[in-house]
């Protein structure tokens, strides 16, 4: 059987056709030198135990894999376990990462931070980290989703970080993508640009992968562990793809377990005001790498949508692309309708509020359940939680709760 | 085969390699200016280019819009946005060039992004762009190592693929800039997006002196020039010097002004009277 993907990327941080390096002259050298630091760290035993420190007493990792047996009895499917990302410190994987890039950039003498985020939990998750390392904080956030993850705003100022508003395009996460490459473009010399996600130039998809891989291999151990055998069916919620990267790499080579991406349905495909690049979007480049996009026929980024802020976004990230082209995971969406009723179904019957993020892992893993049928089992990933969409939920469940 | 392409290539690369040969004779330095097509709209446009010739621009660099424009800074999104929202395409981009080319023999170098770029159809643009008349394409979020297939189609047009060289390049890079570059090299003045600047980088002279050590290519700069006085320092070392923003600027406070062209015109013969 042909193994996949575990060399990937290539030298010149190529997934087959997809990722790369399109970026201006001026960053080629900081990437770099960056590719080289993390290169170097990667196999340093005093990192690694550093991060793994970092891991389990701040983060608080391993998180449960959970098996959520009210869901599945009321589903009559297959069984259902949770990966409990959002018992994270901060509320969600992201601080998987931001840690071992916070740890690289403290060896790297560098003494800015700066990051874009969507959601806000990224931005928490970098501010959170800047604050424990002592590093100055710049984050980059959409007007649009300051407006609708109002809470996490307020958070990052409390961790110390600046929250730069954007005001450009959409507002929304791609916008914030922008202008935190334009402050690197200017202050590369003293400054680490933390990504969030499985995006960006080589070697971020590569290095943000590795860092949130410790997902997928607790949950490998801990599925052994409560089940004796290996998952049907991984599912996670896919808008750069971070998270659902980091829970199937560990199993891309256990070819017998189904991988299922979810990206964002918004109002649904056919109305186009959706954020589903994969199953929607054709093959370009935009944030330094080349991958699937929602664009025109010229070439220019569509405006996107999505309930969650955290999905909102026209790119995925390249490793994806790949996983798509090759048939080794399939990517499909679900609604906002089908996430927030998703988030509603979780909160009441396993008392756990899920971000409308991973609500649409839940979406979907409901549906798979039933298909599946018993005696199945599906690990989601859930990743992060659902205090910051309280706001948005309450507007739209407020008259049924 | 491979003959033929670089005879191809040699013969018809008159027009840059001409303009900065006839300055030289003269003791002159290029002036390059940047507008984006379609910003407000493409008859604007042209009607500004010829205002820019006629006012001693001696090559044109022509932005292709793209919504993300990750290297600019907030005066060129601003244009980018209008182009947009009027419409403009790549192809409108060289139908524009096209209508020049018919009344100019100014250099016209595209620039722009990769993805509007890489969805026309590399092959395809690299034909069209020539048949437009077109000279020269830079595309600022495509370093050298990822270049290689738009390379490919523009040499085979005898079109000049240009590369920037900035000051965070170290020697390495400035090497392989050189070693792939043609046209000529273009020297970003400042870490950061493009935009008027107060002040010049006192660095400026030194690092042109080492890009020279690699090239015998020209080298112009680029980023932050917006005064006569800036113009006039830059070109002291370089043999070109690109403006931009500055000259969007005078578009953008004039849209719709009977004097735009006009304005852009004493503007632009001030920075070349600066510079001589």
């Amino acid at each position: 059987m042909k193994r996949i993907s575990e060399k990937l990327p290539d030298k010149s941080g190529h997934f087959g056709q997809y990722g790369g390096r399109f970026i201006s002259e001026t960053l080629m050298p900081a990437v770099c030198e960056l590719e080289k630091a993390y290169r170097r760290l990667k196999n340093d035993r005093d990192f690694q135990k550093e991060l793994r420190y970092f891991l389990a007493s701040y983060t608080g990792r391993p998180t449960p894999l959970y098996y959520a047996e009210r869901l599945t009895k009321k589903l009559k499917g297959a069984k259902i376990y949770l990966k409990r990302e959002d018992l994270c410190h901060t509320g969600a994987h992201k601080i998987n990462n931001t840690i071992g890039q916070a740890l690289l950039a403290s060896r790297m003498g560098k003494t800015r931070i700066i990051a874009e985020t969507g959601a806000g939990q990224h931005g928490v998750a970098t501010a959170a980290v800047s604050a424990m390392f002592g590093m100055e904080c710049e984050i980059y956030m959409g007007e649009e989703d300051i407006r609708r993850q109002l809470p996490n705003v307020f958070r990052m100022k409390l961790l110390g970080a600046k929250v730069n508003p954007v005001a450009s395009g959409s507002k929304t996460l791609k916008d914030a993508m922008n202008e935190a490459l334009r402050d690197w473009v200017t202050n590369v010399y003293d400054t680490f640009y933390i990504i969030g996600s499985v995006a960006g130039p080589h070697p971020y998809p590569m290095m943000v992968r590795d860092f949130q891989s410790v997902i997928g291999k607790e949950a490998k151990r801990q599925i052994k562990a409560s089940e004796g055998r290996l998952p049907d069916m991984l599912v996670a919620c896919v808008g750069g793809g971070s998270n659902a990267m980091g829970l199937f790499h560990p199993f891309l080579n256990d070819r017998r377990v189904k991988m299922v991406g979810v990206e964002a349905g918004g109002f649904g495909i056919k109305t186009g005001k959706h954020a589903a690049s994969i199953c929607a979007g054709t093959v370009g480049v935009l944030h330094g790498s080349k991958s699937y996009l929602l664009q025109d026929k010229y070439g220019q980024i569509k405006h996107t949508h999505s309930i969650s802020a955290g999905l909102d976004y026209p790119g995925v990230g390249p490793e994806h692309s790949y996983l798509h082209d090759s048939g080794r995971v399939e990517y499909t969406y679900v609604t906002d309708r089908e996430a927030i009723s998703a988030f509603s179904l979780l909160s009441m019957t396993e008392g756990i509020i899920p971000a409308l993020e991973s609500s649409h892992a839940v979406a979907y893993a409901v549906k798979a359940a039933k298909r599946l049928g018993e005696g199945r089992v599906i690990v989601v990933n859930l990743s992060g939680r659902g205090d910051k969409d309280l706001d948005t939920a309450s507007k739209i469940l407020g008259h049924t709760v | 085969m491979k003959d033929t392409r670089r005879l191809s290539a040699s013969s018809s690369r008159s027009r840059l390699e001409g303009v900065f040969r006839g300055l030289q004779e003269r003791g002159e330095k290029a002036l390059i200016t940047f507008i984006t097509a379609g910003d407000p709209d493409m008859g604007t446009t042209k009607r500004i280019i010829f205002e820019l010739e006629r006012s001693g621009a001696d090559i044109i660099e022509l932005g292709m819009p793209f919504s993300d424009p990750m290297a600019d800074g907030p005066t060129i999104q601003a244009s980018s946005e209008r182009a947009l929202k009027g419409g403009a395409t790549v192809k409108d981009v060289l139908r524009l060039v096209r209508e020049i080319r018919g009344k100019s023999s100014i250099p016209v170098v595209l620039f722009g992004y990769y993805n509007p770029v890489f969805v026309y159809g590399l092959e395809r643009f690299a034909r069209d762009a020539a048949d437009a008349g077109a000279d020269g394409v830079l595309v600022v979020d495509l370093p050298p190592e990822e270049a290689g297939g738009l390379k490919r189609e523009l040499q085979r047009k005898a079109l000049d693929l240009i590369y920037l060289v900035t000051p965070t390049s170290n020697t390495g890079r400035m090497r392989l800039v050189a070693s792939k570059a043609s046209g000529f090299i273009y020297y970003v003045s400042v870490a950061g997006v493009t935009g008027a600047r107060k002040t010049l980088a006192d660095r400026i002279p030194a690092e042109i002196r080492k890009i020279r050590k690699f090239t015998g290519l020209p080298v112009c700069v680029g980023f932050g020039i917006s005064t006569p006085a800036q113009a006039r320092r830059a070109a002291a070392c370089a043999d070109g010097v690109v403006v931009g923003s500055a000259i969007i600027d005078i578009i953008a406070r004039n849209i719709g002004a009977k004097d735009l062209a006009a304005r852009m015109g004493r503007f632009v013969s001030g920075l070349k009277k600066g510079m001589g």
